[in-house]
């Protein structure tokens, strides 16, 4: 009989794999945050190293590239002492034509504790953590358009560094979101942790309509969208996605949708503006909101490689 | 003598007049999340001593790590001075394998080379599964190994010893 567990979870609850925020409970989301306000001042200190994962190997395997991703995870398993093997896989034995779960058993026999994963196909790390053995835990690093949960986990420790509170919150999240596991992420994160206003900003062809079925916003209109907003999420206008019919032009697009002075001042006088990046400047944001003391794009980096770490030593501790 | 009877006021007041006797010039104290920790918040009040006491976790340098996960809820190390060339005497509420006191000062090593470290107790329970030994305990007893024994504080800040069996 098919188990209806959460392929996250152990059988007492705790997080085994990292696959996505949708279905988290709030109390293991908030465990992450807290660990990873732990994990931040590790940076302070003379040693910037804990044990924690001592003797173990995490295998970075990169299906699809990633540079900031990848690095900040290797940067978040050095800290954690753990042995970091970076697999450039788009160049290697995929191209060979060997399949994702011969690659993984391969790796298995060279004993590795962690795979942390991109794909660009949704649901592969999924695949991944129902074919590994026991002892292995699964980081999901970004999987199609399905989820990108630690950037959704370190978006929300950036919204609780500067916001304390997410029950009074108004988020909104602007930018082309058809395509974005960010936003999805994101959406799950910010529901789970109780924020009441969720609005998903920009054009037609770039902000599904059943969005609304997540209990979000869709504002079509950016003032209407940004209007007395706490929180405003830009995401990068993905240059492939100008080839087809989707937008006019990028021009266009940041006459309309990018983020400028003039309409960040519609937002709150408090507001933050988050970006996953790479940020496109003068494509979805003005270099000067990007560079403005409203900006928390850089400690959002910072962040993330705590999150990391408290999503990896969380998961390494808990038995399947 | 029972755990029950363990007055935790009455051996506060042992504990302090003993660390006022291991007090160093400079001497930082450091209290072990979280019995220690307050004690240490109140020895630092009751002997005078500039500055603030720091608290130091065990969390991230625990031997069990691979059986028992990271500790949930567990608070973060805060060391409010410079650790490098300075006497440090821990504090902790009680003393039992040493596997806590061997992280901690993995812990502290994190941070700087201390010129010492010492340790104070409340109790000393023996027990011991590593060479580690206080240089200060208001009381030695023997429990069951089985036997928790922690400090509690109240909302007035008055100490009192709590035992429960280990699940």
């Amino acid at each position: 009989m098919l188990s209806k567990r959460n392929p996250q979870l152990n059988r007492n609850g705790e997080l085994i794999h990292l696959l996505s925020i949708e279905g988290l409970p709030r109390d293991i989301v908030t465990l992450i945050l807290d660990t990873a306000g732990t994990f931040l001042s590790v940076n302070d200190r003379e040693v910037k190293k804990v044990p924690l994962l001592r003797g173990k190997s995490v295998f970075n395997l990169f299906f699809e590239n990633s540079t900031r991703t990848r690095t900040t995870f290797e940067i978040a398993a050095k800290r954690l002492s753990a042995d970091v093997i970076n697999l450039d896989i788009a160049k290697s034995s995929a191209s060979k034509g060997e399949s994702l779960l011969d690659t993984i058993a391969n790796l298995s026999a060279m004993h590795a504790d962690m795979f942390v994963v991109r794909h660009s196909e949704s649901g592969a790390p999924y695949l991944i953590a129902q074919h590994c053995a026991p002892h292995v835990h699964v980081v999901n690093a970004g999987d199609g358009r399905h989820a990108h949960p630690t950037q959704g986990l370190l978006d929300m420790y950036t919204i609780r560094h500067f916001k304390k509170d997410f029950t009074q919150l108004s988020v909104a999240i602007v930018g082309d979101i058809v395509h974005s596991r960010v936003a999805r992420s994101d959406i799950h994160a910010l529901t789970t942790l109780g924020v009441p206003d969720i609005r998903a900003v920009g054009p037609k062809t770039l902000v599904p309509g059943d969005l609304r079925e997540m209990g979000v916003r869709v504002c079509h209109d950016m003032a209407e969208g940004i209007r007395g907003a706490d929180v405003i999420i830009m995401l990068r206008l993905q240059n492939e996605r100008m080839s087809g019919a989707m937008l006019p032009s990028a021009g266009e697009f940041f006459k309309t949708f990018g983020l400028t002075p003039h309409k960040l001042a519609l937002a709150k006088p408090d507001a933050i503006v988050m970006h996953p990046g790479p940020i496109n400047r003068g494509v979805e944001i003005d270099s000067s909101v990007a560079d403005g003391s409203h900006s928390v794009i850089l400690p959002q980096v910072t962040f993330g490689i705590a999150v990391r770490m408290a999503v990896m030593s969380i998961i390494a501790g808990n038995e399947a | 003598m029972s755990a029950l009877q363990l007055d935790a006021e009455a051996l506060y007041t042992e504990l302090l007049a003993g660390v006022r006797r291991l007090l160093l010039p400079d001497v930082a104290l450091v209290g072990v999340w979280s019995g220690g920790a307050w004690l240490a918040e109140r020895l630092q009040r009751d002997l005078g001593l500039p500055g603030r006491h720091g608290v130091i976790s065990s969390a991230l340098h625990r031997d069990d790590f691979g059986s028992r996960g990271l500790a949930a809820g567990h608070d973060a190390t805060s060391l409010p001075f410079a650790v490098d060339g300075r006497p440090i005497l821990l504090i902790d509420d009680v003393l039992f394998t040493g596997r806590t006191i061997r992280a901690v000062i993995n812990e502290l090593y994190d941070f700087g080379r201390p010129s010492s470290v010492r340790l104070a107790v409340l109790v000393d329970r023996g027990g011991r599964e590593l060479p580690i030994e206080a240089a200060y305990a208001a009381s030695r007893i023997v429990l069951p190994a089985a036997q928790r024994l922690s400090l509690t504080r109240d909302d007035a800040g008055g100490f009192t010893f709590s035992v429960r069996e280990a699940s």
